[in-house]
């Protein structure tokens, strides 16, 4: 897929609007306003770069953790020729929040969040029967630091 | 967490509407009114539910297509230091201590390292494993080559409780 062209004002939108999104009444008003556009064109352009893919989305980002729910990392390792069907397969349940192939044997990685540990723990078990793979684990130990804010 | 919030959640982890008013559509779903949308969603950021409201970029697609995750074996007795000196680099943005799976994986901490060039991104490990020194058993660099999902949270349909279709969401999204 190619790089979609975007131009000053995209990159003001998307390098100033990472966060801080006003709870006021008209919201998109006044976060144009603090980046010199008007409420039309933030909003035909924020349609456009969720359209495009720029953004995979707009709006909050949720903790699950926080929630009381529960984000695991998990990897498998799977024979080259079966790792599109088996990406497949993880994707098809909804808990699958992000999944990347990586060049390691280790060769698939995702990302499982749900509401309770028993419920990560359950589907771990699941994709092992529906795969015939193993599953291995990552659960985080400890947090050092997320702040990323990708610059476009 | 309330059942409100749960339905809150729903409506919004595909995103907001992008219309004008997105309060009154997301109030109009919840039967409740905006002023109490707002007040819910400043409720969860000032709890850390939302970490933050705005853009979600999909870094793929905005060029920054080298993703690394670096992962080195340290001591035990050391990843926490370690670990919080990589966190708080520039070049790093997640930085977590996971768990070893002895012997097909024996590193303990992952920092993820964003960059426009593999060549880029292999620089900055090499500059973090040097700075390490002894502390280095072993490590690695794992690219990512193919995006196969990347949609955030999803939380589970409820049983027997009716919620309205994405495709109705995105329906009201486009009214």
């Amino acid at each position: 897929m190619d790089t979609p062209v975007l131009d000053e004002i995209d990159r003001r939108i998307i390098n100033g609007l990472q966060g801080g999104f006003p709870l006021s009444e008209r919201p998109y008003a006044d976060a144009a306003a603090a980046l010199g556009l008007d409420e039309d064109a933030l909003l035909m352009r924020l349609q456009r770069l969720v359209g495009q893919g720029v953004l995979s989305r707009f709006g909050p980002l949720y903790n699950v953790e926080r929630m009381g729910g529960s984000l695991v990392l998990a990897a498998m390792r799977v024979p080259a020729p079966r790792l599109e069907q088996v990406a497949a397969q993880v994707n098809a349940h909804p808990e699958v929040a992000h999944n990347y192939a990586r060049d390691h044997e280790f060769n698939l990685w995702f990302v499982i969040s749900a509401l309770d540990t028993a419920a990560v723990r359950d589907l771990i078990r699941t994709i092992e029967q529906e795969t015939g793979l193993r599953v291995y684990s990552f659960p985080k130990r400890r947090e050092f630091f997320i702040g990323l804010r990708l610059e476009a | 967490m309330d059942a409100i919030d749960e339905q809150l959640v729903r409506l919004t982890q595909e995103g907001l509407p992008l219309v004008p008013r997105p309060w009154d559509v997301l109030g109009w779903r919840l039967g409740i009114t905006p002023a109490e949308v707002r007040a819910r969603l400043q409720r969860m950021l000032e709890q850390g539910i939302i970490r933050r409201l705005g853009a979600v970029p999909n870094h793929y697609r905005i060029g920054i297509r080298a993703n690394g995750m670096c992962v080195w074996d340290v001591p035990d007795s050391r990843v926490a230091a370690i670990g919080r000196w990589v966190g708080q680099l520039e070049c790093v943005s997640h930085c977590y201590e996971r768990p070893r799976h002895l012997p097909e994986w024996p590193y303990n901490l992952f920092a993820m390292v964003h960059g426009r060039s593999r060549e880029a991104v292999r620089a900055k490990a090499a500059r973090i494993t040097a700075a390490l020194g002894a502390d280095v058993r072993t490590h690695d660099i794992l690219f990512s080559t193919r995006l196969f999902k990347k949609t955030g949270l999803r939380l589970p349909q409820p049983p027997r409780q009716p919620v309205p279709s994405a495709g109705a969401f995105r329906r009201s999204r486009e009214a």
